[in-house]
């Protein structure tokens, strides 16, 4: 008896989370944030996962890893490799200042009816007008823009990496995005299509979540300018992530478009 | 009269001919571990608003040596690094210097010279941070008022990494 109402009783709580707290994390997350030394190097894990940060479900394409160097240029993923559940690879910081490294991915979701069954389809935009049979009925289309980063300093660091590319959620950092620490509030502003996104949910949650029997997120709203402010409570890599949906998709079928972003923040002790 | 020999030794204080100086002692303790670095050290003196005053001291190992390479670990110098270290131009004469052996080391500083050069008068904190290869990280503060109108010692007490900070002020 006792056994049976504890089982629902989980039951009954896994159905009242709300979808953010179950959803897959995509991550990135690098050895170090800052770095110095004539020759530094990091290497990043990429990876899908429910904890944070250990790989257990599905690895990060590398062929959406985009790296920006503090001149604005891409960076070359070193030494890459994709294994069963997460992808690495090294960032060779050959110059000073702050490093974006970048996981993008985005395409068209649809569904539709077609001889009596239901179907689901993804891919980009130039596909699927021939992935579509004309005879369809109920076809539905949406879109989605997920922008995953983190960011490494060599030296002092800079502002030539960060700028928003104006598509999707984005995050500018006001406070140095790899000069966080324990206790300090450190200050975003998050951008939709390069514009300010006033009133999204934004949370953070630390890593090691596996020794932990809560995800302890800590939530913020952002304000009129899209700004947001998190108080680190202790040290560690933290994952903060928003997401959103709205029917501003470029693409013409797509209605629904749907926008997340994600960091890796690593918060240092005082 | 009497407001003569107030501001008098006011003047005293504030005239370059008579420079004060700040005299540090850090104490590296004797750590009974099975692998022993020396650590990498900063001695530099912060503002009310955590913005740094003057670097006095920075020891890392300036070579690649058994102790490590070159300025590659000095971001491990955390507060120090983010405070300001990542500015410097490493070395820098009179600031930059090898790592240090367990014991009492002595650092002196005289105003209007390097590293110490000008000090506003104020409240300020001498911060000392220590970073261990395969070892800990402490950070020990002291605050004093500068300049000093009497000889002043003001202690605070490390407690792995680092042992008694002194900080000695002559007006």
């Amino acid at each position: 008896m006792m056994k049976h109402s504890w089982k629902w009783g989980v039951l009954a709580l896994a159905l009242a989370l709300p979808m953010g707290a179950q959803a897959h994390k995509m991550w990135l997350v690098p050895s170090a944030t800052n770095v110095s030394g004539a020759d530094p190097w990091v290497t990043v894990d990429a990876a899908v996962s429910n904890d944070l940060f250990y790989p257990d479900h599905m690895p990060v394409a590398l062929d959406r890893v985009a790296i920006t160097a503090p001149d604005g240029q891409t960076a070359k993923a070193e030494n890459a490799v994709t294994g069963q559940y997460r992808s690495v690879f090294d960032v060779h910081l050959t110059q000073p200042g702050t490093y974006k490294i970048a996981a993008v991915n985005g395409g068209l979701f649809a569904s539709y009816e077609a001889d009596g069954q239901k179907k689901r389809w993804r891919g980009d935009a130039a596909e699927l007008a021939k992935a579509i049979p004309a005879h369809a009925k109920n076809v539905e289309v949406s879109e989605s823009i997920n922008r995953v980063e983190t960011f490494v300093t060599n030296g002092k660091p800079s502002d030539g990496a960060l700028k928003p590319g104006g598509k999707g959620l984005e995050l500018v950092p006001v406070t140095r995005v790899t000069d966080l620490a324990a206790g300090e509030a450190a200050t975003f502003q998050l951008l939709r299509d390069g514009k300010p996104a006033p009133g999204l949910k934004v949370m953070a949650i630390a890593g090691e979540t596996r020794y932990r029997n809560a995800q302890e997120e800590i939530d913020a709203t952002t304000d009129k300018d899209g700004k947001f402010s998190f108080t680190w409570p202790h040290a560690g890599m933290y994952w903060v992530s928003a997401s959103t949906q709205d029917d501003k998709s470029s693409i013409k079928p797509a209605k629904l478009r749907r926008l997340s972003y994600a960091a890796t923040l690593e918060v240092l002790p005082q | 009269m009497r407001r003569l020999s107030l501001t008098l030794p006011a003047i005293l204080l504030t005239a370059p001919a008579v420079a004060a100086d700040l005299n540090v002692t850090v104490q590296i303790p004797q750590l009974n571990v099975a692998e022993y670095h020396r650590p990498y050290a900063a001695v530099w003196v912060e503002r009310e608003d955590h913005s740094v005053a003057t670097q006095l001291a920075v020891w890392y190992a300036q070579k690649e040596s058994k102790e490590g390479a070159g300025t590659k670990w000095l971001p491990e110098l955390r507060q120090w690094w983010r405070r300001g270290g990542r500015e410097l131009e490493l070395p820098v004469d009179g600031v930059s210097g090898a790592t240090r052996p367990a014991g009492d080391q002595k650092l002196s500083f005289h105003e209007g010279k390097a590293p110490l050069g000008q000090l506003a008068p104020g409240k300020y904190e001498l911060v000392v941070e220590a970073a261990r290869e395969v070892g800990g990280r402490e950070v020990v503060r002291v605050p004093f008022t500068w300049p000093a109108n009497a000889p002043q010692q003001v202690t605070a007490q490390g407690s792995s990494e680092l042992g008694a900070v002194k900080l000695d002020l002559a007006p």
